[in-house]
């Protein structure tokens, strides 16, 4: 079976006003791979992810999706359309919105319909916004959200919020998913919990999966790959296992 | 020689501006919120002035003065009474009580001295200068304007350079949580903000009112609003940046009303400011922020 | 499935709510009317309400639903009073009048003010916050200055357009006169009345009602709570604030329609079209409640009232309006109030409880 590279990044770099935030940044993700990005805090990670969903345009390097698609240059909105979805770091969730409208949101690429027919209730509506509720909130059942579907989405707990983001995240129908931090401020239990769920949705989603997390029971635990970057730099790439054990690694990030 | 009377009474307006500006930018700098009312203190300083000036028989310096104390006082007090209880609430909420004691002020103004529009007598008593042989006169109140908004233009830098109240305000407005953990007191620095612009606002309404002679309790609204406007241009929290769109501003405007329409002359005022935030939203001397995801 | 349509019926009811106060109020008033038991002055302020119910329930759109701070509806009002005034008085002028002209009036109204709305959005929309603010305040300005401006004219040989003085239009003997510089437009036909603008305002509120709850709609609430993760998700910023703002626009535009045809002259004064006009339909929407439809007009129609009310404390009524609005703001917002309103919360949870919420429990109880 050959091996379909779904993500390929090369020499990617950024630089801020002579700062070189990331710099010669390669990277090749199979399909259906759990692809972990590690690094201290500051390394460039997140800088990574803002590159690869076009927040950020970089200085150099390109990015390719699926081995045709260009992602480098494309805006934010593009790059959504064409297959990437993300989290963030620190949760950006619709607040004032209830959970089943934040999924419901990230469907409407897949149900368009006109402004005018939403405000005449025309065409699509009916059918588009029937399709739309129950596909939120089959969604929101993958995640055990479906009690909380009428909460306002601020209110619910923060381990609920990590994963409300990952389904709204997951209703754009993306190939690859970034993950900021899925377990940061989570307890070991729920930790438990979210390396199942990212499991699961890798597997029924069919997903490709890199992910940027500091708990390195996490990280050995799901991730096939991994990436260790330190002052924007590659400092190890390979089988988690074998990263892990490197020396360099050992020394720069956890610091033994 | 038309061209420059128009240009230094332009200059002179523009100083006016420039000095309502400075009570915008550093409020806006410091306790990050819009003072809507900030038009109508410099509306009551021209109220006082000219009950001292014109009806106790004053002399115009010290009336000026006393103004002054009084507006600074009233700056305090708002600020006290109206927004420290709503710091940390949306700015929205801000926006609309300073509005409120916009009205209330313009209100106070209406009941206590009528709408009848007050003819103010000029504070200053320096004779016109007449250059060219009489071809280009610059008034005395020109003259004062400009050299005294300069004065407090090199006050306040070197205050706000060189004073430790000076380094706390610039502090405040950097980052108040961080000026709290460093032992600044940031509610005295927010007084204090006040406090200078409600003083400064007190001059510019005795030197408004001694160039356009009429005072309403309106009468600070429309220069509030374009000394805001000045502000913006120049790049807001900064004090240099309100002295130059104060200046451009108050040039575009009397040249525009001299050379292409009195009707339009606000409407061309008010497009500067469009292009301006359209081409450097952070004004001419303004810091960019960069958002962060 | 139950939770939504729990949710569903909720909105439902809300909405019902919203429409059945102001058949009631429209009955009521009508009766009463009929009866000659209203006074002149509140006969006066009929129209006036429903007006600015329109204008606020339309900056509720922008400010409450989009979340963007505009200090310039009133210059959308006055672009849409205008164009349609030019339509009716030069219609009136050729010897056409009827309602139906009326219609036509609120469609060049709605769509001119929509297109304006359009066309400054473009620009402004990406500033944030203040700084929009002060953008749009600006706006407001210019087009109440330009209308204050503006002489035009038609004859045989079409519209004529000036910004200096009625000689510069050129016009011939046939020719007639339609807007004269500051003076405005005067003798308007008085399409205006009670019915239509409730008739108008109804059809606002169901624009809106339904815009909210479509994909548009949410949309344009994602881009507001969180532009960076809307985004993420795939919604184009600008073309969704545009559609809130231009909408909005439009919608102030039938409100000038509406505020023209009920007044023989209109000009373009600071109190009509200026931003004290913008300020005031702001407040409507601050103390109505952002985003909530109902308490826009109530506002609307209460905050109009209330200055006419308090009209035998004359000089002091303004001054009691502003001291109201303070302490309500301080009162509703600040940090330290809302600290005692949620203790107080706590304490006595059956007084404050939403009374749908405590039907639920007590379901949930048995």
């Amino acid at each position: 079976m050959k091996e379909n590279i779904m993500l390929s990044v090369k020499n990617l770099s950024i630089t801020f006003g002579g700062l070189h935030a990331v710099e010669n940044f390669n990277l090749d993700i199979k399909e259906n791979e759990l692809y972990g990005l590690i690094g201290p805090n500051g390394a460039g990670k997140t800088t990574i992810f803002n590159l690869l969903t076009g927040v950020y345009k970089p200085t150099t390097g390109s990015i390719t999706l699926n081995g045709v698609n260009k992602i480098d240059g494309k805006n934010t909105i593009e790059i959504n359309k064409m297959g990437i979805a993300r989290t963030f770091q620190n949760i950006r969730l619709f607040d004032k919105l209830t959970v089943h409208d934040n999924v419901k949101i990230a469907l409407q690429n897949k149900y368009r319909y006109s402004t005018v027919s939403g405000i005449f209730r025309l065409g699509r509506y009916h059918r588009y916004e029937a399709l739309m509720d129950e596909e939120a909130l089959a969604l929101l059942k993958v995640f055990n959200l479906e009690n909380e579907a009428t909460m306002k989405s601020s209110n619910l707990p923060y381990g609920k919020q990590r994963k409300l983001e990952i389904a709204r995240a997951i209703a754009t129908n993306p190939k690859v998913l970034l993950l900021d931090e899925p377990a940061a401020g989570m307890n070991e239990n729920e930790t438990k919990e979210l390396m199942n769920t990212i499991k699961l949705v890798r597997d029924k989603f069919n997903m490709t999966i890199l992910l940027i997390e500091h708990d390195m029971k996490l990280v050995k635990g799901i991730c096939e790959e991994l990436t260790v970057l330190n002052f924007g730099k590659i400092l190890a790439q390979g089988e988690t296992s074998e990263v892990l054990k490197n020396k360099e690694v050992i020394k720069a990030y956890l610091g033994e | 020689m038309d061209f420059f009377t128009y240009l230094v009474s332009g200059l002179s307006l523009g100083s006016i501006y420039a000095i309502i500006a400075l009570g915008y930018t550093m409020v806006y700098g410091i306790a990050k919120m819009l003072n809507f009312a900030h038009g109508d203190v410099l509306m009551i300083g021209a109220y006082i002035s000219f009950v001292f000036m014109n009806q106790l028989g004053v002399d115009p310096a010290l009336s000026v003065l006393l103004a002054c104390i009084s507006c600074t006082v009233i700056g305090i007090t708002i600020e006290r009474i109206a927004y420290k209880p709503l710091r940390g609430a949306n700015s929205l909420a801000v926006l609309i009580t300073a509005i409120g004691v916009s009205y209330f002020l313009q209100n106070i103004a209406l009941l206590v001295y009528g709408a009848n529009p007050k003819s103010y007598k000029s504070v200053v008593s320096i004779p016109p200068l007449h250059l060219f042989n009489g071809a280009l006169s610059i008034s005395g109140e020109s003259i004062v304007t400009i050299l005294l908004c300069i004065l407090i233009m090199i006050a306040l830098t070197t205050f706000i350079n060189k004073t430790k109240m000076g380094q706390a305000m610039l502090a405040v407005s950097e980052d108040r949580g961080a000026s709290t953990l460093m032992g600044i007191n940031v509610n005295g620095t927010i007084a204090l903000t006040f406090a200078i612009g409600s003083f400064l606002a007190a001059i510019a309404g005795a030197l408004l009112c001694s160039a356009y002679p009429t005072l309403t309790p309106t009468t600070g609204a429309m220069p509030g609003i374009k000394a805001f406007v000045a502000a913006v241009i120049g790049g807001i929290g900064s004090i240099p940046g309100a002295f130059i769109g104060g200046l451009i501003l108050g040039v575009l405007e009397n040249l525009s009303k001299a050379y292409i329409s009195a009707q339009l002359s606000d409407a061309i005022v008010f497009s500067l400011l469009i292009i301006m935030l359209l081409i450097k939203p952070s004004g001419i001397l303004g810091k960019t922020n960069i958002e962060k995801v | 499935m139950d939770l939504l349509q729990q949710r569903k019926k909720k909105k439902l009811s809300y909405n019902i709510s919203i429409y059945l106060m102001i058949v009631i109020a429209y009955a009521v008033v009508m009766l009463l009317s009929s009866q000659g038991k209203i006074s002149s002055l509140f006969q006066g302020l009929l129209v006036p309400f429903c007006t600015y119910s329109i204008l606020a329930v339309s900056l509720n759109l922008v400010v409450g639903i989009s979340g963007e701070l505009s200090l310039g509806h009133a210059g959308f009002m006055c672009v849409g009073a205008f164009t349609s005034a030019i339509f009716t008085r030069y219609m009136k002028f050729l010897g056409v009048e009827g309602l139906y002209l009326f219609v036509i009036a609120i469609i060049i109204g709605a769509f001119s003010a929509g297109v304006f709305g359009l066309l400054i959005g473009i620009p402004v929309l990406r500033l944030k916050g203040d700084y929009l603010a002060i953008v749009t305040l600006a706006f407001g300005e210019i087009i109440k200055n330009i209308a204050n401006a503006i002489y035009l004219g038609f004859d045989e040989n079409g519209v004529h357009l000036s910004l200096k003085n009625t000689m510069d239009l050129g016009l011939s003997d046939k020719g007639f006169i339609v807007v004269k510089g500051a003076q405005g437009i005067t003798g308007t036909p008085h399409y205006s009345s009670f019915t239509a603008g409730v008739i108008l305002l109804l059809i606002t509120i169901t624009i809106i009602l339904n815009l909210i709850e479509s994909r548009t709609g949410r949309n344009i609430k994602a881009l507001r709570d969180n532009r960076i993760a809307a985004e993420s998700v795939g919604i184009s910023a600008m073309k969704y604030k545009l559609i809130a703002f231009s909408i909005a626009s439009a919608m102030a535009g039938v409100a000038g329609v509406l505020y023209a045809h009920n007044l023989t002259t209109l000009t373009a004064l600071p109190k009509n079209f200026g931003y004290n006009m913008s300020i005031t339909i702001l407040v409507f929407v601050v103390l109505g409640g952002m985003g909530k439809i109902r308490g826009s007009i109530i506002a609307a129609v209460v905050l109009t009232l209330l200055p006419e009310m308090l009209r035998g404390l004359q000089d002091y009524r303004m001054l009691i309006y502003s001291i109201v609005l303070i302490v309500v703001m301080i009162f509703t917002s600040a940090p330290s109030i809302k600290q005692y309103v949620e203790v107080f919360k706590n304490k006595f949870p059956k007084l404050t409880r939403n009374p749908v919420l405590m039907k639920k429990t007590k379901k949930e109880g048995k």
